[in-house]
């Protein structure tokens, strides 16, 4: 065992710290019984049920739902395709241009993504009509293409890792290309197309700054209700709603690094 | 089934095909559209800016917006503003995070799977929810200046919501985990028996680090830093619900352009221009990551 030395044990702790205290205080928060969000009044669960009433916050949180349904599945597939051309169609024409458009959404700021994609969207509607109202349809393409990109390179990324003998035994044995790919290296690459939908869901379900470009008036995600609210401040009941994304997160990550752990030990 | 080979290549151009065309209507299209606004002028109207070609079909155009931007004492503030409060959050988020990766790297391997998980875990949490929560922390009755009270530190509380110090915080704090993962897979590559060499031949610890840790780390440290510099550039949340309102950021000033002065033509001029600033960065994170993955 290699003795760590005090210097990284101490920025270890105070890193840890930084990170984790700003959540623990919200959850201490949460149970908080005062109408005043920063002083404490005695423990109490009532801003949980009062989050449970708000038919804004089911509708939208069902709206962001079903967006990061569709987009994950939209940007598993053409992610996936991306990948497949990064990885194993050689040079084909067009190919720089590509892994450029592929790549760029990653690190583009979210402002510009967001602006772009709203003014696309007009110009769409005013020479060709659609898309008529902004709302489902312009979020769900916009998070397609932000996070097909995530997809592509954790399927490309997966794919260069792979062995290409199989592939190419299955094609020697006379497979075609399309039968190789549906036979072979999908079934191959389904832990990465996983992972990416994952990523996918939790992206789409994490933006504010794209989804508030591209919606129209009708249509609020569960984050742009969220920003609406607490622009004006600290309020109980988000902070019942952050506590309940924080514990199903924490406890959803440790029970599958337990499980992760005990396989790998076995 | 009796499939031509005709059939195979008609499916590879669609798996080429679809991809390609998504990006080049959602990705490409609307960046044209951005600089073809960026160039005309602003109208009332609807679409409120003037058409690309006139009503005798010449072109029309203009670089006016741009010549605003870059005259104006306002927007040099602001993008100055923006560099230095991204700059500050990279430096912080090394000087914290540096360390943090090396600890992780060099832990048990047990530990460092569960280290690894809570540098992951923030991310699955909405980005939003974690920078109200700083709300919470640094208000003026916020869990941090009634514990300073209550240490008796200080017998006022010192405001930190609404200045560009909670702004700092909030940046350093959402983007850390982006430079300790980068950094941490080129250490956790390292060659350990290079330092034990080095530290054998005599070496001294730091020089030891200097001379072997330091470079090696660099494809790391250099994407890492990018990582957070970049996204700090653009940031939009953050500034909005931690800093006062005269955090200008590039970010916001484009949203506020854009939604409040319904100035379409300068918010498209602005985005370019935070683009061209990113440039730079982008092609260098990107240029850094294929030799990384070409030496590898």
């Amino acid at each position: 065992m290699r003795r760590q030395s005090r210097f990284i044990l101490s920025m270890l702790a105070f890193g840890y710290a930084f990170l984790y205290l700003p959540l623990v205080s919200v959850v201490i928060y949460s149970f908080n019984d005062s109408n005043l969000a920063t002083v404490w009044g005695g423990f109490s669960t009532r801003w949980y049920g009062r989050l449970f009433q708000n038919d804004q916050i089911l509708d939208a949180m069902f709206l962001s739902l079903q967006i990061a349904a569709t987009a994950a599945t939209l940007a598993t597939v053409l992610g996936t395709m991306a990948g497949l051309l990064l990885a194993r169609f050689g040079n084909f024409r067009g190919r720089t241009v590509f892994s450029g458009m592929i790549t760029s959404p990653l690190v583009m700021p979210e402002v510009i993504t967001g602006l772009s994609l709203l003014l696309l969207f007009v110009s769409l509607k005013q020479y060709f009509g659609w898309p008529a109202e902004r709302g489902f349809t312009t979020i769900t393409i916009a998070h397609t293409t932000f996070a097909m990109a995530y997809v592509a390179v954790i399927v490309r990324s997966r794919l260069s890792a792979m062995d290409e003998s199989l592939e190419e035994a299955a094609m020697d044995l006379g497979g075609r290309p399309l039968r190789v790919v549906f036979d072979i290296t999908l079934p191959l690459i389904a832990p990465a197309m996983i992972a990416g939908w994952l990523l996918a869901f939790t992206l789409s379900l994490d933006d504010l700054v794209i989804a508030s470009f591209v919606s129209g008036p009708g249509a609020s995600t569960l984050p742009m209700y969220i920003f609406s609210k607490v622009k004006l401040g600290v309020t109980p009941d988000i902070n019942a709603l952050a506590s309940i994304f924080i514990l199903v997160v924490t406890t959803g990550l440790l029970i599958a690094w337990a499980t992760m752990r005990r396989s790998q030990a076995r | 089934m009796t499939d031509t080979p005709n059939q195979d290549t008609l499916w590879q151009r669609f798996i080429i095909a679809l991809p390609y065309l998504w990006l080049l209507v959602f990705f490409l299209l609307p960046f044209a559209i951005i600089l073809k606004i960026s160039l005309a002028d602003p109208i009332i109207a609807q679409p409120p800016f003037t058409p690309f070609f006139d009503a005798h079909g010449d072109l029309s155009i203009t670089v006016d917006n741009f010549l605003f931007l870059l005259t104006d004492k306002l927007y040099a503030i602001t993008y100055l503003k923006s560099l230095l409060l991204a700059a500050a959050a990279t430096i912080l988020s090394l000087v914290l995070g540096f360390p943090m990766a090396y600890g992780i790297a060099r832990s048990r391997p047990g530990t460092r799977s569960l280290l690894l998980l809570l540098i992951i875990l923030p991310f699955w949490i909405s980005f939003l929810l974690r920078v109200y929560a700083w709300m919470g922390l640094l208000n003026n009755h916020g869990v941090i200046n009634n514990a300073l009270i209550w240490l008796g530190v200080i017998d006022q509380p010192i405001q930190m919501m609404y200045t560009d110090f909670a702004v700092f915080v909030g940046l350093t704090y959402s983007y850390l985990p982006f430079l300790v993962l980068p950094v941490y897979a080129t250490l956790e590559r390292l060659d350990q028996d290079l330092v034990e060499a080095a530290l054998d031949l005599g070496a001294s610890h730091a020089r030891a680090f200097w001379d072997i840790t330091w470079p090696l780390a660099r494809p790391g440290v250099i994407a890492g830093c990018l990582l957070v510099f970049i996204p700090a550039m653009g940031e939009y949340v953050i500034p909005y619900l931690l800093g006062g309102p005269d955090a200008l950021l590039i970010g916001r000033v484009l949203f506020d352009e854009f939604y409040v002065n319904r100035d379409w033509p300068l918010a498209s001029a602005v985005a370019v221009m935070l683009l061209l600033l990113l440039v730079v960065p982008i092609v260098f994170l990107q240029r850094n990551q294929s030799s990384d993955a070409e030496s590898t």
